[in-house]
């Protein structure tokens, strides 16, 4: 901890400082979610591809059992959270804004949660080659945590073509009312402390840095202690601040240098990872274990009481509701991560997902949602973007339907951390424009992709269709002459007879 | 369980609005127009009163005629303020007209015909005392040197009923130039300084307020009271006063220094004239002022600069409604030109190069 005191952090511009009401869980140790009677298992869980189905309807599986396979460079695989029955492999409410169906393997817990006998826990995880954690943390199906679901592995093998020095774990939890990494750091610090060793070896830098906001005094602690012995970890305090979180912005305040436009924070010898994922990590080398459950907090206005709980990927979000005893009252919104940048959810029939560390259910005077009034240019917002954006004259180029507009004032260089919307006092859905953007602007790269893709089809097609003629001309020019050719032979033949 | 159907993040708020913003510019403004109301009695309340009730009146016709909806716009307090300030800025005796007259250029032309709030180029208020000022010139001047409330100066309820609302000047005001009138006057006569000073208000007197001038910017005390508690609420930053009054500081200071005998010094103009209500509350109205840090110093030492440049060689005596509608004029501008450096690139907006790390991104 001493070194803690001494570490120089750097300033970066803008942010805000909501209100954090991590009190409502902060002091709820973690529980073990008791198993629900259906799991739904979605196949895509990451960034990327999804996984394909090894197994089929009436399948027994063990717990840890592969139930998808990776399909790709950039794709992660899907475990049996519990033993239990394959009940089918189809749609179910995806665990987004839309709660469109999408492919979904549900399983049914036969209560013995028995773990596969394959398990493959290695002694000395420190003697194995960089690739090898790599490979082990891909096949455990370990995701970024805290949110993102980037898959780990690909970002464990950035060393092949960056030259990296540090490893930043991100502790900085700074979306209001999250407290999962917070109990984890206070809870597991051991564990938490031997994936991050892991990681930073499978990715061959020369310092750790663990970044905990200045509001987490006791996981500061905790980590500080569990990392005593070793001189190359530093737990550094950060000070509270949304969006401390942000990689990007993370990594300027440890170290001062801005990741370039476009690039990662590799770009800069850095490589950031959460809380969580260590833990997954940890699991996946010593014991062999995949990622087939993870910590969440629900909590919010609307809870009865807000819990930290273990939660096996797949539980329906009801059942963790239940668990809570309940809403007080009907939530206005209902909250998959935090307030700040979390997904809306349409209903608690959702699957709890490898991305997934909070559930809230806000009340009315949480949200705090009011009349949009129209732009006073107060920029609010300008001061508030940690990107040095323009907020409010991006907005008003997307109003106005300029896509192109506001990509020049830096649309695509917006993390969406929503701190304009925060402040807005007009209450614009500042950040709802630019998701509508993006979306937008994907969208029609899509289209353009398809429209190229079609006419270069139409293209290959008219030259193949060109070629095929000009075959079948050649193939019937050819037949011609060996007909011609055999009249002339013959009539040749007859001639001959005919003068013999 | 259904919820309602969900827009996007974040979904909680700092719990700001527009109405509490004006609201608190308008606490800020209440110490130096109570003081103005002391000050000038009776015909300086029914004066604000008539000009505020004809700015919230304006704003409503203009609303339903556009087809706002008239409550919450009018709800949002901007009428309101854009009425007081205006009335802050008027002789504290001049016939309710003039106000409402006022009033009327503020919101109708200077507000709602750019389409209501947020749209507007120029400040309302400004839009409004600007046009006064040229179109009835001799109102607009006409001050009276403070008569406070209950005392033997002061006209009773009656009188006061008759200089607002009544036929020009039947009570015998003591109507006095203000102090850089004065001095604009006996300047302009080749009359030294020194004597020119000698019959106007001291500054002390400035400072305090007891001097002839507006209703409600002869209390640079009071004024600058408010302006901190701004300040302190975050509602305004400290970049457009301080370069507006340091800028007007450093350039009287430099001539005084110059020529002590033409030149009025640093004190006299910023205790004077709208100068301190002008850096604290009118230039820094967040919808015509520019949106970065950066712009907001370059649009206050403008604006400093032009108060030195009008008060001391044009025209009229008193420069700050000019010279922050021109910098007002500026401001589309300097937003254009000094946008915030985006993060992970240069100023030019090309991405920062770090290709130095083998990366191929």
């Amino acid at each position: 901890m001493a070194a803690a005191d001494r570490f120089k952090l750097f300033r970066i511009r803008g942010g805000v400082h909501p209100q954090d009401r991590k009190q409502l869980s902060a002091e709820q140790a973690i529980e073990p979610l008791p198993l629900p009677p259906l799991l739904h298992i979605p196949l895509q869980q990451h960034i990327g591809a999804p996984a394909e189905p090894l197994v089929r309807r009436g399948d027994l599986v063990k717990k840890g059992a592969l139930l998808a396979a990776s399909q790709g460079a950039i794709s992660a695989p899907v475990h049996a959270p519990t033993s239990g029955r394959i009940m089918g492999v189809g749609g179910y409410p995806a665990h987004h804004a839309s709660g469109l169906s999408v492919r979904t393997i549900t399983l049914k817990p036969d209560g013995q949660d028995e773990w596969i006998d394959t398990l493959d826990p290695v002694v000395e995880p420190f003697n194995l080659p960089p690739d090898e954690i790599a490979r082990r943390v891909a096949e455990a199906g370990i995701v970024g945590m805290g949110g993102a679901t980037f898959p780990s592995a690909v970002k464990l093998n950035l060393r092949n073509r960056y030259r990296l020095h540090t490893l930043v774990i991100n502790g900085a939890e700074c979306e209001p009312y999250l407290t999962c990494d917070d109990r984890l750091m206070r809870e597991q610090p051991e564990q938490v402390l031997d994936g991050v060793l892991l990681m930073a070896r499978a990715l061959g830098v020369e310092r750790i840095l663990l970044a905990i906001e200045n509001n987490k005094p006791a996981a500061q602690a905790a980590m500080g202690e569990a990392a005593q012995a070793h001189a190359w970890v530093t737990v550094v305090g950060l000070p509270t601040r949304y969006p401390m979180g942000s990689e990007k912005h993370l990594v300027q305040t440890l170290t001062g240098q801005e990741t370039p436009a476009r690039g990662l924070t590799a770009d800069i010898g850095v490589v950031v990872h959460n809380v969580a994922t260590a833990l997954a990590v940890h699991e996946a080398l010593r014991h062999g274990r995949p990622l087939i459950s993870r910590v969440m907090t629900v909590s919010g206005g609307a809870i009865r009481t807000p819990r930290n709980l273990r939660v096996p990927l797949g539980t329906p979000l009801s059942y963790l509701v239940d668990y809570c005893g309940g809403f007080v009252r009907e939530p206005s919104r209902l909250v998959s991560g935090g307030p700040m940048m979390g997904q809306p959810l349409p209903s608690t029939r959702v699957p709890a997902v490898k991305g997934s560390n909070g559930l809230l259910a806000l009340t009315d005077e949480e949200v705090r949602a009011d009349r949009e009034m129209p732009c006073i240019r107060c920029a609010s917002c300008v001061q508030a973007c940690p990107c040095g954006l323009v907020p409010l004259e991006m907005a008003a180029h997307i109003r106005a339907g300029s896509l192109d507009g506001s990509v020049k004032l830096g649309l695509l260089d917006c993390i969406g951390c929503g701190s304009c919307a925060y402040v807005c006092p007009s209450h614009i859905p500042l950040s709802h424009y630019f998701n509508y953007a993006k979306g937008e602007l994907a969208a029609r790269q899509r289209a353009q992709h398809k429209q190229n893709e079609t006419k270069r089809l139409a293209e290959a097609r008219s030259l193949r269709l060109e070629a095929a003629k000009k075959a079948k001309r050649a193939a019937m020019l050819k037949r011609k002459q060996e007909q011609q050719a055999k009249q002339a032979k013959s009539a040749e033949a007859a001639l001959s007879e005919t003068s013999q | 369980m259904t919820i309602k159907p969900p827009l996007s993040a974040p979904y909680t708020h700092a719990g700001t609005s527009i109405s509490r913003t004006m609201g608190l510019v308008m606490l800020a403004l209440l110490p130096a127009t109570l003081f103005g109301f002391y000050l000038f009695g009776w015909p300086a309340i029914f004066l604000f009163a008539s000009t505020l009730l004809a700015a919230v009146l304006t704003e409503a016709l203009a609303l339903r005629l556009a087809g706002k909806p008239v409550r919450p716009f009018l709800l949002d307090g901007s009428a309101l303020l854009t009425g007081w300030l205006l009335a802050l800025t008027l002789p504290p005796w001049a016939p309710w007209w003039i106000g409402v007259v006022g009033s009327i250029l503020a919101i109708a032309v200077g507000k709602q015909m750019f389409g209501g709030i947020g749209q507007n180029l120029f400040n309302p208020a400004m839009v409004a005392r600007v046009a006064l000022l040229i179109s009835f010139p001799l109102e607009m001047t006409l001050f009276t040197t403070p008569a406070p409330l209950f005392s033997d100066q002061a006209p009773d309820l009656l009188q006061s009923l008759a200089i607002t609302f009544g036929n020009p000047a039947p009570y015998d005001a003591v109507s006095s130039a203000t102090v850089l009138g004065h001095l604009k006057t006996e300047l302009g006569r080749g009359v030294n300084l020194e004597q020119a000073a000698a019959g106007s208000a001291s500054l002390w007197q400035l400072t305090w307020g007891q001097a002839a001038g507006s209703l409600g910017e002869t209390s640079a005390l009071l004024i600058l009271l408010g302006g901190l508690f701004l300040l302190y609420k975050r509602v305004i930053s400290w970049h457009i006063p301080l370069a507006m009054l340091g800028t007007l500081a450093a350039l009287s200071g430099l001539f005084h220094l110059l020529n002590p005998d033409h030149y009025a010094g640093p004190l006299t103009h910023l205790l004077s004239g709208a100068a301190i209500l002008g850096a604290f509350f009118i230039a820094t109205d967040l919808v015509t002022s520019p949106s970065t840090r950066r712009g907001q110093l370059l649009f206050g030492a403008g604006c400093g600069l032009l108060v030195y440049i009008i008060r001391t060689w044009a025209g009229y005596p008193e420069g700050v409604a000019f010279a922050v509608m021109l910098m007002n004029g500026c401001t589309p501008l300097i937003d254009h030109f000094l946008k915030p450096r985006i993060y992970g690139r240069d100023r030019r907006g090309e991405p920062l190069n770090y290709a130095d790390n083998g990366g191929n991104n």
